[in-house]
């Protein structure tokens, strides 16, 4: 490879790279948790309780004697699941309330948009909370109250790009050409707003994620059994003096793997708006 | 002989006592290692004008930012001597360009909205060297504002000094930042493009406030792309490209009998009434005979008005009753300051915006007056080419899909992809470009490669009328009579008719058959381009066609 080829695609930075793995890593574990560990989640083993983190056990054992480290491996799919839903789910929303409000205009706008701003003064954990007092913990409920509580934001954004983009002169260069209102919707409104807010979604699941862990924290979530890392945390709550273990280290995989899924979507972001300049 | 022996001959001999302010010699700059100002000299007079021209990428700007130290960051500036009055600039350092800054040397940018701060006070901005050099007091400040507003010509000088910027029109702005500049009464004006935002009856006045601080004395560095502003004002012109001086001498010298071949293109491209039917590009080629078909009109404008109900509920007559009719393989210009209206009358000849009053036809069927289904299928008849090419593509799309989106909205959509590749790149071969730009973003076009693509698109759907809104306003001189050329080329082709709007009365002499001129919404003056330009009747067209900067050629 030539220097000039090199140049040409900047070297990604090692944020990225580290970024990269982590975001392998926590996939493999939920794609196909027996890659990384070939021991069961909910193996009890009552001469091995509470031990701190050794070779066998890297991240220690709990008051059943689990292996820790297989527990966060297995509870990956529920936290991802619930990170990918939950923003899915806010994004869904924020697209109908945004562009209804932004192209239907006049009433229906004002209407929206007041929705969205008592909304937003609202915490959306609180959001969160309401939901699941009004259905009850349960995953489905976790991702429908986190996704619910975190869409009037992006809604606000959405309804912002679509009145920025229809502004622009390739929209009125295409209605000139004849198409009609909902092809230029269709082929270049929605594209060229939407195309930023990926990243944004990028940004979300980190969020999302921590959110669902701060719930089943609260033991609002995911309940016990289920090694959800917000259960996790829940659970090793009562050893917390003796057996740091339990809450530090799921802890941090919680924190690598939202820092990293965020530093992934913020190079996203600035490609993607790279392009579009 | 090189560039630099003329150069050397020129220099005009140095009377007794020197007058020279500033001397440069040598002066290179780089950034990030790319050198885009390579080793010009010259030297300013006081009394007299330096003009630099080029056109854009040129390194005529950055030399001026470097004469006051504003070069930037990841800039090396390196040059034998910038020696203003004895002091050597190069190695005075951050201070001492702070103390040379107002006092030593005004500096005028071409957009007085960003270089004003818009939540200061019109006079506390033109004070402001006066502060910063700590002369005078807060209210002997304030007092020599007004003073220095009024000496430029700003009309009701002491109500200006406490409005802000954007109260203010972009004349009265560019006479602030002039005031501004002069505070000091420094020895030495740069002036980059301080005209260029403004229309032609405002920029006769900037001009004549420069030419009348000339006479006092000072020395002035006019930086510009424009050379009939440079004959209004310039003793002595120095020609860039590509970061070097090709030409250099009195301004009557190089702008009568230029000697380097590139300075002579740059005035060949001038649109202008002596232009009318010639090639800009290649000038010794003139346009066929045309024959214009003046049955009946392709579209026609009946009594249009349009109002607009401002944010404070009073009404604005934006177009106030225009008529016109424009004929097969004709060209109609409308010209005009910013704020005649002349936009919005394209706008609602092309029914995107809708008129209050008054009524468009298209080939003499209704137009404006249906309904925007209706109008959907005809809109083939008329296509637009805007001012900024690149905000009317889609980001997205490469040039290939822009081309044949167009083409399938035409009387003959393309029947397969093959063809409609085939055609897109015949388009694209018709208005200059090649094959190879078809798969390219937008992006990666120059200007004039982004307007011929925007022209591409409107000639797809094979229209009879092109609407053109200022198409080459933001193009180098250049690029702008290519440019030019190619419509004139595609109107003896097509028997294609133009709406051209244009606040540059060069270019509508160049390219129209008859003319409407328009101020305020109303359509003061309209005739042939013979009859507006050389008996024009209205008081108005008398008053911009004066105020034109106008290279005398012989």
């Amino acid at each position: 490879m030539t220097v000039k080829t090199l140049t040409a695609a900047p070297k990604p930075a090692l944020g990225t790279v580290l970024s990269l793995l982590v975001v392998t890593w926590v996939l493999t574990a939920a794609l196909a948790p027996s890659v990384l560990t070939d021991g069961s989640p909910t193996a009890i083993d009552l001469h091995a309780t509470l031990l701190p983190p050794s070779w066998e056990h890297p991240f220690g054992t709990d008051d059943a004697g689990r292996d820790l480290l297989t527990r966060v491996i297995h509870g990956s799919r529920q936290s991802l699941g619930i990170g990918l839903g939950a923003t899915a789910l806010a994004f869904l929303i924020a697209l109908v309330l945004g562009f209804t409000a932004a192209l239907a205009g006049g009433v229906v706008d004002a209407a929206i948009t007041r929705v969205l701003e008592v909304a937003f003064a609202f915490p959306a954990l609180l959001l969160a909370l309401l939901v699941i007092s009004v259905r009850g913990p349960s995953l489905a409920t976790v991702v429908v109250a986190v996704g619910i509580g975190s869409a009037p934001g992006y809604a606000r954004m959405v309804r912002g790009q679509v009145l920025a983009v229809r502004q622009a002169g390739y929209i009125e260069a295409a209605a000139a050409l004849g198409h009609s209102r909902f092809a230029v919707i269709r082929r270049h409104l929605f594209p060229n707003a939407v195309r930023p807010l990926v990243a944004v979604a990028t940004l979300g699941v980190g969020q999302s994620i921590v959110w669902a862990s701060g719930l089943s924290f609260l033991g609002l979530g995911v309940a016990p059994p289920s090694s959800e890392w917000g259960a996790l945390l829940d659970a090793g709550r009562l050893h917390i003096t003796t057996s740091w273990w339990l809450e530090i280290l799921p802890g941090v995989v919680i924190v690598l793997v939202t820092l990293a899924v965020t530093t992934l979507g913020r190079t996203l972001q600035r490609r993607l708006e790279g392009a579009a300049r | 002989m090189t560039a630099t022996d003329q150069q050397v001959a020129e220099q005009p001999v140095r009377e007794e006592p020197d007058t020279t302010v500033l001397r440069v010699a040598n002066l290179r700059v780089a950034f990030a290692g790319t050198e885009v100002v390579k080793g010009i000299s010259f030297s300013a007079q006081a009394g007299r004008c330096l003009a630099i021209v080029g056109e854009s990428g040129s390194g005529k700007s950055v030399t001026a930012r470097t004469l006051v130290g504003l070069t930037g960051g990841n800039s090396r500036v390196s040059a034998d001597a910038i020696d203003l009055d004895g002091v050597d600039l190069l190695r005075t350092g951050e201070r001492g360009w702070r103390s040379v800054r107002g006092s030593r040397i005004g500096f005028v940018l071409q957009d007085a909205l960003v270089s004003l701060d818009q939540l200061r006070r019109v006079g506390d901005e033109v004070a402001e060297p006066l502060r910063v050099h700590g002369r005078g007091t807060r209210r002997s400040r304030a007092a020599k504002a007004v003073e220095l507003l009024d000496a430029v010509g700003v009309p009701e000088p002491a109500v200006r000094a406490r409005q802000r910027p954007y109260e203010l029109s972009g004349g009265l702005r560019q006479r602030a930042l002039i005031a501004s500049a002069i505070a000091l009464d420094p020895p030495l004006l740069i002036a980059d493009e301080p005209t260029t935002a403004l229309d032609v009856t405002v920029q006769a006045q900037v001009l004549d406030l420069l030419a009348a601080a000339k006479e006092r004395g000072t020395s002035i560095i006019l930086i510009s792309h424009d050379l009939s502003v440079v004959a209004r004002l310039a003793d002595e012109v120095a020609v860039m490209r590509d970061g070097e001086i090709v030409e250099h001498g009195p301004a009557r010298r190089v702008l009568r009998e230029p000697r380097h071949e590139y300075t002579r293109m740059l005035l060949a491209a001038i649109p202008s009434a002596h232009t009318r039917d010639t090639k800009l590009s290649r000038p010794t080629e003139h346009r066929p005979q045309r024959t214009v078909d003046r049955g009946r009109p392709v579209l026609e404008a009946r009594r249009l008005s349009k109002v607009f109900r401002g944010p404070d509920g009073v009404d604005r007559t934006v177009v106030d009753d225009v008529s016109f009719e424009l004929f097969g393989g004709e060209t109609l210009g409308i010209v005009g300051e910013s704020g005649s209206g002349k936009t919005t009358t394209a706008r609602i000849a092309l029914a995107i915006l809708a008129a209050t009053a008054g009524e468009v036809l298209l080939r003499g069927a209704p137009w404006s007056a249906r309904s925007v289904g209706e109008r959907r299928p005809l809109r083939k008849q008329i296509g637009v080419v805007y001012q900024d090419p690149l905000s009317s593509f889609d980001p997205r799309w490469p040039v290939g899909r822009i081309l044949t989106d167009a083409l399938a909205t035409g009387t003959r959509p393309p029947a397969s992809k093959a063809e409609a590749r085939g055609r897109a790149i015949r388009l694209l071969e018709q208005v200059g470009l090649r094959e190879e730009h078809f798969d390219r973003a937008p992006l990666r076009l120059s200007g004039g490669q982004r307007q011929r693509v925007a022209i591409a698109r409107a000639l797809a759907p094979e229209p009879s009328v092109i609407v053109c809104d200022e198409p080459v306003s933001a193009l180098d001189v250049s690029i702008q009579a290519q440019v030019l050329d190619l419509l004139t080329d595609l109107q003896d082709e097509l028997g294609v008719s133009y709406l051209f709007i244009s606040h540059d009365l060069g270019v509508i002499h160049h390219v129209s058959d008859r003319i409407l001129v328009m101020k305020d919404g109303r359509v003061v003056e309209h005739g042939s381009a013979a009859d507006i330009f050389e008996r024009p009747q209205h008081e108005y067209t008398r008053r911009l066609l004066t105020a034109v900067p106008r290279l005398e050629l012989k």
